[in-house]
């Protein structure tokens, strides 16, 4: 079992987001694929500026396991730019967003640049954190302690068919949110929430005092108000992903984002 | 961990019990989302329980005895024995029901959904093979079946498309990645995510997260265990040489368990445009830690094979293990080598077999006098027959023609 020292002081995204929440305000964490657009990095910033309390960039992968159509095309559209990790990692370094980034990128990646060194780029890029889905708790040791000692928290995610026992072991192992995946299935915009949302994250709400975000199939500013009911938070990915796909560009992600904003109290 | 998988290890076979972690060695394990994480845990239980159930093994032997037409024979190839100067046996799993070795997977697959009281299954295919074998299987129990499988192959194997919605299955063409095999599996992968409740990934190889390297290769173990017993009445010893060709590698990791406790030499035989086990590099996908084709930052690399059945990126983990421990080797065999064992085995031994072990003979072909020595005996796992692979292959030998 992972090392679940309560002592860890919290790292950059975690201190960001518990004071905003104990603040009293729900937390909005907008998700990015890097190097979708040639002006993604502008796009960050514009939603760093319209109300984003931290943000999600997709390190784009070969094989998405949990990406549904709409990721995937975001993916598809930052390889035809024939970007590298390390490049796209760069490009993150100088964004200066002042908001709290984590990565979200499958394990393949981070296991072949090694952990010590992929933890080092994070950190070289200002990345705070990193999501890597595939790895699951009983795989995470290697990941998790060159992570950190390199000073990135990783978020671990607990979903609808997670036993309360383990909801609690993933939720002591979790470093900068806890991530409630709101439905079994693949990312993608969905017309309602699913019926497992609220109960995913009660079980994480009993048993950690993390924030906890929900995420996966959230789309409309007034579904995030509705899982805000009893989450901390919301990741929302193929909502606008979709958006930046079909052109909106910066200033039509910023108006999303201020939606969002909107619908969950300044 | 990796004390752990030796202690599961110790005392038993070299192809033991990996334990609770899937492991084989450094490679294996369970590398799926938060939400197929339990259902992992849930098949793995059922696995264990059902096949330590004598009323299970019943049933299954009893299907694939009456049903799947086993044991299979083994065959010695006189003629093309003679010509190249060894005792050449052929396990012909190209005769069981379906045509290939896939059926004894999918029918244990497909009574373990019924024990976990679920009604469909989903299957990744390439070739179709193991399409055909998971909708055959389906429409036996009565289960709903989907099959992923990408564009690319969908187009160089119309037939089987046409053969599995005869028997009732739908077949989901993939469209995303390289439109191939890798991209059928990830397409399955998320589609199990969504239906996990009612629904079992029957995967087709010994590949994925555990326990389905595991699980698969003792629903293939029948292979080993039939043509141990088979070699030791027709040469009143084992083979020298064990040969199988490697896709994921079921039906290679199936006849090793046979012979891997033995002295005989064992080799999986790859598509030299798909050779994780010689080309590739440790990493993770689809589940599994393994060797994969990949580029410097991790990125998956496309296979490229004439034959769809062996257009993966990557090898089972067992594979990689047994490579890395020295007890298997893991050779190559070029389209061009394939396409002349397809022929000669036609020719000399009136077979049409799948371009899959083409590749197995092919390297048994180009061996024999060189590192299987003259006189030695060689079993070659005949994982399928090569009707679905006859219209690409008059293509293909036209063409060659024409260079
Ligand atoms: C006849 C045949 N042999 C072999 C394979 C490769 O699979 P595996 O390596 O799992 O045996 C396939 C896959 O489709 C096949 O159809």
């Amino acid at each position: 079992m992972p090392d679940t020292s309560v002592t860890a002081r919290p790292g950059g995204l975690e201190a960001a987001l518990r004071a905003r929440r104990d603040g009293g305000a729900k937390l909005l964490i907008p998700y990015v694929m890097a190097g979708m657009t040639d002006d993604w990095i502008e796009v960050l910033q514009a939603i760093a500026s319209a109300g984003a309390d931290a943000i999600e960039v997709g390190l784009p992968f070969s094989d998405p396991m949990i990406d549904g159509p709409v990721v995937q095309a975001a993916g598809l559209a930052a390889f035809e730019r024939h970007p590298t990790i390390q490049g796209l990692l760069d490009q993150l370094a100088i964004a200066e967003l002042g908001i709290p980034v984590a990565v979200m990128t499958y394990y393949n990646l981070v296991f072949r640049f090694g952990h010590r060194r992929f933890a080092a780029s994070l950190v070289a890029a200002g990345v705070s954190a990193a999501i890597v889905p595939d790895l699951p708790l009983e795989e995470l040791d290697p990941w998790a302690a060159a992570a950190d000692a390199g000073g990135i928290e990783t978020v671990l995610m607990v979903a609808p068919s997670t036993p309360p026992a383990r909801v609690a072991a993933i939720a002591t192992r979790s470093r900068g949110f806890l991530y409630a995946i709101t439905r079994m299935g693949v990312t993608g915009e969905r017309a309602a929430l699913g019926d497992a949302a609220a109960g995913v994250v009660e079980r994480a709400r009993a048993v950690s005092d993390l924030p906890i975000c929900a995420g996966i199939g959230i789309s409309t500013p007034e579904q995030a108000r509705e899982v805000c009911e009893v989450a901390d938070g919301v990741v929302v990915g193929s909502a606008l992903v979709r958006r930046l796909l079909d052109g909106v560009g910066p200033e039509g992600a910023a108006e999303f984002v201020g939606e969002l904003r909107g619908a969950l109290g300044g | 961990m990796s004390g752990e998988a030796t202690n599961h290890m110790a005392g038993g076979s070299v192809m033991g019990d990996p334990g609770p972690n899937g492991r084989f060695g450094e490679f294996g394990g369970r590398f799926v989302p938060e939400s197929l994480f339990p259902a992992c845990l849930e098949l793995e239980e059922a696995f264990r329980s059902a096949w330590a159930d004598p009323a299970f093994r019943a049933r299954l032997d009893g299907l694939l005895a009456r049903f799947g037409g086993r044991p299979t024979p083994v065959t010695e190839c006189q003629r093309l024995g003679e010509r190249l100067g060894i005792r050449l046996l052929l396990k012909r799993e190209d005769l069981a029901h379906t045509g290939s070795h896939k059926l004894n997977n999918v029918v244990g697959q497909a009574l373990l959904t019924q024990r976990m009281g679920k009604h469909r299954m989903i299957a990744e295919t390439g070739a179709g093979q193991h399409g055909v074998a998971a909708a055959t299987a389906s429409a036996l129990l009565g289960l709903d079946c989907t099959v992923f499988m990408g564009e690319v192959d969908t187009e160089r194997q119309a037939l089987n498309v046409f053969r599995m919605e005869l028997l009732g299955a739908e077949v989901k063409t993939v469209r995303t990645g390289s439109r191939t095999l890798k991209d059928a599996v990830n397409e399955a992968l998320r589609e199990w995510v969504a239906t996990v409740d009612d629904t079992h990934y029957c995967l087709g190889s010994v590949m994925g997260p555990h326990p389905f390297p595991y699980m698969v290769r003792e629903l293939q173990r029948v292979v080993g265990t039939e043509a141990h017993a088979q070699s030791l009445e027709i040469l009143g010893a084992v083979p020298d040489v064990v040969v199988a060709c490697v896709g994921g590698g079921s039906n290679a990791a199936g006849t090793f368990t046979g012979f891997v406790d033995t002295d005989a030499r064992l080799v999986g035989v790859e598509a030299a445009g798909g050779a994780a086990a010689t080309n590739g590099i440790p990493g993770i996908l689809h589940g599994m830690r393994s060797r994969l084709l990949q580029d410097e930052e991790g990125q998956i690399r496309e296979a490229e094979s004439i034959s769809a059945g062996l257009d993966y990126p990557g090898i089972g983990p067992e594979h990689a293990h047994l490579g890395a421990i020295g007890r298997a080797e893991y050779a190559r065999a070029t389209d061009d080598e394939v396409l002349d064992a397809f022929s000669v085995l036609a020719q000399t031994e009136g077979i049409i077999a799948a371009l899959e072990p083409c590749h197995a003979l092919a390297w048994v072909i180009a061996e024999a006098g060189r590192s299987i020595q003259a006189g030695s005996t060689v079993l070659v796992t005949l994982s399928g027959r090569g009707d679905k692979d006859v219209a690409q292959v008059r293509d293909l030998l036209a063409e060659r023609a024409a260079r």
